[in-house]
């Protein structure tokens, strides 16, 4: 089967909104080319695509953009940022900057999103969840996961969990599963518990700035409180903030997304994984771990490694995997494209998952096994496709589960 | 139009709630406050009723818990001038003193509304709005849900639902007092960006009240419902739990 890659073209760490304090000059450099709106996976639903989107804001008609439908259709994918010929930051510079005008307005926002804006300035999470709550997962996880506070000591790892991982029910499944793996490993790991708050990628994303900033600077002052060698995180969402924007708002840490510290223990987690798995497995690259960061190799170094699993990929993978349609905020704007989009990029993406044949769809982002499976159950996929983080499978392989 | 707001803060639901030793109050250390709700939809109306007819909105807030976050927040909103009025009050059940210190604060004006939420969840009361228009002599409407200024502006329509399905305008005088139930639109966001250069600029005057001496109410408990005898739980995976329901249901002849 055929694959559709594009050289990736990756970000400059530590620019905070470069693109929004001069937007215009920035895409004076525009050549029109349409290779944007060619490659956005939402450009057909959009009143005005990418490239058009440029024109008019060049063309002093960026009213207009912010009246239409098109700055809450982007998903952040990063597909178009990748291609560009110019270099252009349109999915993380334009969109954000069009969102924040739409705020800046007073037109109301969709519900959905400002609800999850509220309580993320609130609780730290979007959803709403009490934030002395936040590290209850731990209580059954059946190893100790200490809480930086009361541990007292450096430790060589501090994990993030951040929010789905902490509060929805199969995240806090994952993230179980997870503590079991580095305690098998061995690991001198803790997490912050109550003291996490939200990274923030989404919030810069929907384009609240103020917000972003505002948990920034908090994070960093929670972080800095602490010794640790290294940050490890299974979400590509606090990855991605945590690398490309802390830094340059005085916060530089190393961090690595959990497929990188697992791949670089490969010897160590490959004695531990005893089952049998016998599946045809698929990966699915998120943005955020993919075109954004570019971890394509990690995540398949460790599927294929499980005992009895047959790697296959979907026509679309690595530089130009499809998007799970859940970035830069729509993971909250689901209700308002459902409206706007007939065809979801989930449920498209089910579809290439299943035409490999593959038994198993596998994930490495916090956003994907609920949005995957809905969608497995909306293209009539159920029972014949299962949706796994990578996690989840090194933690059965290595009867943990 | 001078509209004043009237405010207040009331529990978080979110971390939950617990009762202190004295079983007479909630444990204050675990609590965290927020902007009541209906009085967070009254300043979204009258918000929208100076967007439409120009004017002045004037929030108060009585001093307890994030007041001064709340009241911030109000001016980011744009809300002209933020007072927050500290009463000493602690008890929820303060609602007469509440309103004393309110009337006493307004009386002489000028206003020309006066929106309050109709009733905050602390205490299911919703007496404020009333005892203040009774304080002050000024008609009261309560359980609102729009409000629309005569052209004249001196009279105003307001709108409220009634059980069975129909609603009512309402033509009231003014200056007047009216409690609200929702705003026509819900509150609007404030980008924080606007919230944090508000911070830095924004005046919150402060006033200090001595509040009225005499304690007319007092909690005799405060508990938390005692779970009923009878309840059957029924434990297993979802199908096997509906398994079990639909075998009870036939059982007892409530399915055939």
């Amino acid at each position: 089967m055929g694959t559709l890659q594009v050289p990736p073209i990756p970000e400059k760490p530590g620019v905070l909104f470069p693109e929004i304090a001069s937007a215009e000059d920035k895409f004076r450099a525009c050549v029109q080319c349409g290779v944007c709106s060619g490659s956005c996976p939402m450009g057909k639903a959009m009143d005005f695509p990418p490239r058009k989107a440029v024109k008019m804001l060049l063309e002093g008609r960026f009213d207009e953009v912010v009246k239409s439908n098109t700055p809450w259709l982007c998903v952040s994918c990063h597909t178009c940022a990748a291609r560009c010929p110019s270099q252009l930051q349109i999915s993380d510079g334009l969109f954000p900057a069009l969102r924040a005008a739409v705020m800046a307005s007073g037109k109301p926002m969709d519900p959905d999103l400002q609800k999850a804006l509220q309580n993320t300035y609130l609780y730290g999470n979007p959803m709403g969840e009490p934030p002395r709550k936040r590290a209850d997962w731990t209580k059954t996880a059946g190893v100790p996961v200490p809480i930086m506070a009361q541990l007292r000591r450096p430790v060589d790892v501090l994990w993030i969990v951040e929010c789905y991982p902490s509060y929805q029910p199969r995240g806090q499944a994952i993230s179980r599963h997870l503590a079991r793996i580095l305690h098998a490993l061995k690991i001198d790991f803790a997490i912050l518990g109550p003291e996490e708050r939200c990274l923030g990628d989404c919030e810069w994303l929907a384009g609240e700035h103020g917000l972003f900033e505002t948990l920034i600077e908090r994070n960093i002052e929670t972080l800095r409180k602490y010794r640790f060698r290294e940050i490890i995180t299974t979400d590509p969402h606090a990855y991605r903030p945590l690398r490309n924007v802390y830094p340059s708002m005085g916060g530089s840490f190393v961090v690595k997304p959990v497929v990188q510290f697992l791949a670089e223990r490969f010897g160590q987690v490959k004695n531990l994984l005893k089952s049998k798995l016998d599946a045809i497995v698929t990966y699915h690259d998120s943005c955020c771990l993919g075109r954004k960061t570019g971890h394509y190799e990690e995540p398949r170094m460790l599927l294929r490694a499980l005992p009895g699993v047959k790697l296959v990929e979907m026509i679309q993978n690595r530089e130009s995997s499809l998007c799970c349609g859940g970035g830069g905020s729509t993971v909250y704007l689901d209700r308002f494209i459902q409206e706007r989009v007939k065809d979801r990029l989930a449920d498209q993406r089910v579809e290439q998952a299943a035409a490999t044949k593959a038994e198993i769809l596998a994930v490495a982002c916090p956003f994907e096994p609920s949005r995957f499976e809905d969608a497995v159950k909306i293209t009539g996929h159920e029972g014949k496709l299962l949706v796994r983080d990578i996690i989840e499978m090194l933690a059965a392989s290595m009867e943990l589960a | 139009m001078n509209i004043v707001v009237l405010t207040k803060q009331v529990p978080d639901l979110v971390e939950g709630l617990e009762i202190d030793p004295s079983g007479k109050a909630l444990d204050v250390a675990s609590l965290r406050y927020i902007l009541s709700e209906s009085d967070d939809h009254a300043l979204e109306q009258a918000l929208l009723i100076k967007e439409k007819v120009g004017g002045r909105v004037e929030v108060f807030a009585l001093n307890q818990g994030e007041a001064r976050e709340s009241l911030i927040m109000a001016l980011a909103k744009g809300a002209d001038r933020a007072v927050l009025v500290d009463a000493g009050l602690d008890s929820p059940l303060a609602n007469h003193a509440a309103a004393q210190i309110f009337a006493t604060l307004l009386r002489g004006g000028p206003f020309d509304l006066i929106l309050t939420g109709v009733r905050a969840i602390d205490d299911l009361d919703g007496s404020v709005g009333g005892l203040v228009a009774g304080l002050l002599d000024l008609p009261y409407l309560g359980l609102i849900r729009k409000v629309e200024i005569g052209g004249d502006g001196k009279t105003a329509i307001a709108e409220k639902e009634y059980p069975g399905s129909y609603a009512a305008e309402l033509e009231v005088r003014l200056p007047a007092v009216l409690g609200i139930q929702s705003a026509e639109q819900p509150p609007r966001y404030v980008p924080i960006s606007r919230l944090r250069q508000v911070m830095k600029t924004a005046t919150v005057e402060e006033v200090s009240v001595s509040p009225p001496s005499q304690q007319l109410l007092g909690v005799a408990r405060l508990f938390k419902p005692e779970e009923g005898a009878g309840a059957v739980m029924i434990p297993g995976d979802a199908k096997e739990a509906a398994r079990q329901i639909a075998s009870l249901l036939f059982e007892r002849r409530l399915l055939r």
